[in-house]
């Protein structure tokens, strides 16, 4: 039994931006494996919740007229990872999203929930800043689309404009990121399932057309800080370069330049900081090797 | 013979169904939802509690606190009671505590119409503290000037034992000798059982009636009595199925405050349900253990000399106390005998969570040190790990004057034996351990030590009733519950078998015990079911023998010494005559109009033996050196517990203990707030218990060695599959790395730290192989 003051269903987009400008108090809700567990704690207790989780219209992978990929934010995991779109363009979105907690988890939790959560330790997260999606948010004014990191403001705080009623609707990969884009997710986590990331790297290149060089190489961490980051230092030491096994390392050590991993009892900064290192240099190397490269 | 065979579970299908009836299943409709107000602070005294706000809320029947409860302090432990005062429990608690002592302690309750309205009231309370210092180190709660936790416990010392053998001090003056030290952890961990504890009680015509998830309803009788001050025949506990306990239920948990509970509300049902974060921190954990083992061992690998100190670590409250050091304590010479033994345990107040019985009751934590210890020492005589054990381990023949247990086959050796052929020891030994890139491959093993049963620490005794049905099938019961492990079906096989009856479904075993129906049974604890049910089933089988064959000599004109029962129908000896089925006669016996007779039998056994049961445990694990990781690859366990009654059963027996002992190898263990004492990671994600996808396929194998003191040649088998795991597995890790690490769990952050300072990580880092 939930400690719930109301329940609000929202029937269409514009419902829930109407539901959310007459209860500005209320919170979102669509799998609810995250609100319903705080609730649970007795951290949201007490409040009013608006469901999305009937609206059909924003489920489900697409390609749109100039082929950017839209995943609707209330896209489950499970659906994401089987989905032959996502297959095809971005495979590692769905491995990664396929390595959320267990199987019930990833059939409720959606992608928008995920995202809108704002922590650094969504298995989506990393993925989606490393492929520079976008975010699609409908609100009273209509569509708004800013970069994911962007939308990303602080722990726990994503631009989302609750006066304007603003939902998230949508994740976009541009077809500019994923074209010719191959790319390797690894989690980290003290146990092989059932597990929050202690530390997330995911990695994707674009090799040159002789598959000699490396044209484009994104790559960006979750729990490296307070929210997923980009590491810019290793990118550039791969963006251009021959594939060979100094780049690799070079690359995986500049890592530690951009990144900011905090001391916790579920990890020290040490033990993040070494492990960052080492998933980086796996990561490059299997995604070059997917995107039919080879490390000299 | 139906004991031995593979056979389904009596309970299997409901089980799988969900049919089958929890406590949950059987609460009143109308019954008050009890929510418990723990203690946020790790030692202090409660000043106050103003509920002021939580009795406000709509819904909220009552706020009782510690300044409401009797002054009456209790003891939780699920022993059997003993007659000597000097062997009783430490009576330290309250139903709520002004003197709290851990974070997790219970101040007060609130008794609400529904859970929102208890648990909005659980909030609403405001309780004022008068904090004190807190300690949660075993060692420096002994320390002169550590925090006093029970005021009759200087130094926090619960207790103190002693085991010696020999001049320690005259025999390490040996000329030669090498000395093998070290010092070895474990952590605090918990059961985790998939049903939480919970249990509701009523009144019933001025008797308190408790229906709770526990292992021991007759014991838990007899302490809601002594808790509650209240006559015991007052008291009524139902035990319906429960969702594994694995210990943490061989303790009296809340039914004594729910029991007190329904008294203060006029006999309405009220309903305590533990949440998982409770469970946790607020039911029992297993002790964590540190070991000082000092082993001085001849150049030819014989063991001269060991002296061991055990630091038991008991947290806030006494439950089973020093019994789980004491049992670690005098096993280490069992297990190796050598000629000097100086052996020291203490087991200590801390303010931890209340430490109580686990799964191996000890022996986890003792064969994780002495296992340890012993690879250190075959290593540091240059000989190969099994061969230093098969030199030095108890033999063949092997007496221990104070149980009386003889080892009365050369049960390690065959164990061993059987688990390095399985599992191709002596070549993955030579094999493994020279790996030099990053993923490292290692092999090891470990056994262990175990008995059955509590004798003669404590009464040992099975009651039984069995009752001859119209339609020729017996019903049983007893006390010793189905807690999951299986009982009920081996109970079946074996009241089958000793009867003479067809199969075992000719048995139904009554799965619920009542106290005020059940015969008298302390419960289900110590691997001890099949065994000590054993010898009840077949004095009881043998009183309705002799009814029924009796009843038959009427009916049949033959003699009682020339008639048998073989698969459900009574023959004539001499020519295998069947002469009447058990419906026939059971029908007859009923309804004779001249001489009725309800055929059934009811006798108490007193057992006043204990059986050794060993075995060991092989591991292969691959260590991703730069990732910090280390996975078990294959896992073998090899038992001794006697004739196997249902093999199906015995090797899900095993499975469950690898499982659970590797999750106390590699990644469980309960973290507190070194400034607060806070518990970090009470909850199913930050506490990491292993996966299916933490294990590889789980081995188990038996060497049947019939127990001579058995009616049916059984021993344990419930704990002994968790107690060898860890050290195996460390064992393994230290093939694999050349790193010895004597604390588990062996988790990344203990890998990293552990690595580094051996200097295999930075190595790794830039290694060109990048596997």
């Amino acid at each position: 039994m939930y400690d719930m003051k109301a329940l609000y269903e929202a029937e269409s987009v514009q419902h829930a931006v109407q539901l959310r400008l007459e209860h500005p108090e209320a919170q979102i809700i669509a799998g609810g494996s995250d609100v319903l567990v705080q609730m649970r704690e007795g951290k949201r207790a007490g409040k009013e919740l608006i469901s999305i989780y009937m609206i059909d219209a924003m489920r489900g992978v697409s390609l749109d007229e100039d082929e950017n990929i839209r995943i609707g934010s209330l896209t489950s995991f499970s659906h994401i990872t089987r989905d032959p779109i996502i297959q095809k363009y971005i495979n590692v979105l769905g491995e990664a999203v396929d390595q959320v907690g267990s199987p019930q988890i990833r059939n409720i939790g959606t992608i928008g929930g995920n995202t809108c959560n704002g922590v650094t330790s969504a298995d989506s997260a990393s993925t989606l800043h490393a492929w520079e999606a976008i975010v699609e948010l409908t609100g009273v004014n209509g569509i708004r689309r800013i970069p994911i990191k962007d939308f990303y403001i602080k722990a726990g705080v994503v631009d989302i404009r609750a006066d304007e009623g603003e939902i998230q609707t949508a994740i976009l990969i541009p077809k500019a990121s994923y074209e010719n884009t191959f790319g390797h997710y690894i989690k980290y986590g003290m146990r092989n399932a059932m597990e929050i990331a202690s530390l997330g790297c995911s990695v994707n290149v674009r090799l040159s057309a002789d598959k000699q060089t490396i044209d484009r190489c994104r790559i960006a961490y979750g729990v490296a800080g307070p929210v997923p980051m980009r590491a810019p230092s290793a990118e550039a030491v791969a963006n251009g370069s021959a594939m060979t096994e100094e780049m690799v390392n070079e690359f995986a050590l500049s890592v530690l330049s951009d990144i900011n991993p905090r001391d916790s009892w579920r990890a020290s900064k040490a033990f993040r900081q070494h492990i960052a290192v080492e998933m980086a240099r796996r990561a490059l190397i299997e995604s070059i090797h997917r995107a039919g490269g080879e490390i000299k | 013979m139906i004991v031995g065979r593979r056979e389904t579970r009596v309970d299997g299908y409901d089980k799988a169904t969900g049919r089958t009836k929890y406590y949950e299943d059987r609460m009143p409709a109308n019954a008050l939802y009890v929510r418990i107000k723990h203690s946020e602070i790790a030692h202090g005294f409660v000043k106050s509690v103003d509920a002021s706000a939580a009795e406000k809320i709509p819904g909220v029947v009552k706020v009782l606190t510690c300044f409401d409860v009797p002054d009456i302090p209790f003891a939780t432990a699920g022993h059997p009671w003993s007659m000597d005062p000097g062997h009783q429990d430490t009576a330290d608690r309250h139903l709520l505590n002004q003197h709290v002592r851990y974070w997790g302690d219970d101040v007060a309750v609130v008794i609400a119409e529904n859970e929102v309205a208890a648990n909005q009231g659980v909030r609403a309370l405001k309780v004022e503290y008068e904090e004190l210092p807190f300690v949660l180190d075993v060692q420096k709660a002994m320390e002169d000037g550590a925090p006093q936790i029970h005021d009759e416990f200087p130094n926090n010392i619960l207790k103190h034992t002693t085991n010696i053998k020999g001049n320690y001090e005259e025999a390490i003056k040996e000329e030669g000798l090498i000395k093998v030290e070290g010092w070895y952890e474990t952590p605090t961990v918990q059961h985790a059982h998939i049903e939480n504890h919970g249990c509701f009680a009523y009144m019933e015509n001025g008797r308190i009636v408790v229906v709770a998830s526990t292992q021991i309803p007759h014991i838990i009788r007899r302490i809601v009595g002594q808790a509650l001050c209240r006559p015991w025949g007052d008291i009524e506990i139902i035990k319906p199925y429960i969702g594994g306990g694995f210990g943490n239920k061989q303790d009296a948990l809340y039914e004594p405050l729910c029991a007190w509970c329904t008294t203060q509300v006029g006999g309405r049902p009220v309903r305590i349900d533990c949440s998982r974060e409770e469970t946790f921190v607020s039911n029992r954990v297993r002790h964590a253990i540190r070991y000082h083992i000092v082993t001085w061992v001849r150049k030819d690998g014989k063991i001269a000399a060991r002296k061991v100190d055990v630091f038991s670590n008991q947290g806030a409250y006494a439950s089973h106390g020093h019994s789980i050091a004491a049992k670690g304590l005098n096993a280490f010479p069992q297990h190796y005998p050598c000629p000097v033994y100086e052996g020291n345990a203490w087991t200590v107040y801390t303010n931890r969570p209340a430490a109580g019985a686990m799964r191996g009751y000890g022996m986890p934590q003792a064969s994780f040190a002495d296992e340890a210890n012993i690879d250190d020492c075959a290593i540091a005589v240059g000989m190969d790990p099994m061969e230093f054990r098969r030199l030095n381990i108890m033999p063949k023949g092997f007496h221990d004057n104070f149980s009386g247990n003889t080892n009365y086959y050369d049960t390690y050796r065959e164990c061993m034996a059987k688990g390095a052929e399985i599992i191709d020891y002596e070549r993955k030994r030579r094999e493994y351990g020279h790996d030099t890139g990053n993923i490292r491959r290692g092999i090891g093993l470990a056994t262990f030590w175990y008995n059955t049963a509590v004798y003669p620490i404590s009464l040992e005794t099975s009651s039984n009733r069995m009752q001859l049905n119209l339609d020729g099938t017996v019903t049983m019961q007893c006390g010793e519950t189905e807690i999951g492990q299986g009982a009920d079906t081996a109970y079946a096989q074996m009241t089958a078998q000793a009867i003479g009856l067809k199969s075992y479904k000719d048995v139904h075993v009554i799965s619920c015990q009542d106290t005020d129906i059940t015969p008298t049974g302390t419960g289900a604890y110590a691997s001890r079911q099949t065994y000590v049910v054993g010898f009840s089933i077949r004095q009881t089988a043998d009183l309705l023998r002799e009814k029924i064959l009796k009843y038959a000599s009427d009916l049949t004109r033959q003699a009682v010494y020339n008639m048998d029962i073989v698969d459900g129908n009574i023959i004539r000896k001499e020519d295998k005559l069947v002469l009447m089925s058990l419906k026939e006669l059971a029908m007859t016996a009923q309804y004779n109009p001249v001489h009725s007779e309800h055929i059934t039998a009811e006798s108490t056994y007193t057992i006043r033996n204990n059986a050794y049961s060993f075995g060991c445990t092989f591991v292969e694990v691959e260590v991703d050196i730069a990732m910090c990781k280390a996975q078990v690859t294959r896992i073998v366990n090899v038992h001794d517990c006697g004739k196997v009654i249902n093999p199906a059963l015995a090797e899900a027996q095993v499975h469950g203990g690898q499982s659970m002992a590797i999750g106390f190898g590699l990644s469980e263990q309960l973290i507190f707030d070194e400034k607060t004492g806070k518990p970090l990671n009470n909850n199913l994600l930050d506490y990491k218990l292993s996966t299916f996808m933490d294990h590889p396929h789980l081995e188990g194998y038996f060497i049947e060695n019939p127990e001579p003191t058995s009616p049916f040649g059984t021993k344990s088998l419930g704990e002994p599959p968790a107690c060898s795991p860890a050290a195996a597995i460390r064992n393994a890790i230290l093939n694999a790395t050349g790193v010895a690490i004597n604390r588990i769990p062996i988790n990344p952050h203990v890998l990293f730290a552990e690595l580094s300072k051996a200097g295999l990580i930075h190595d790794c880092w830039l290694d060109k192989e990048g596997k």
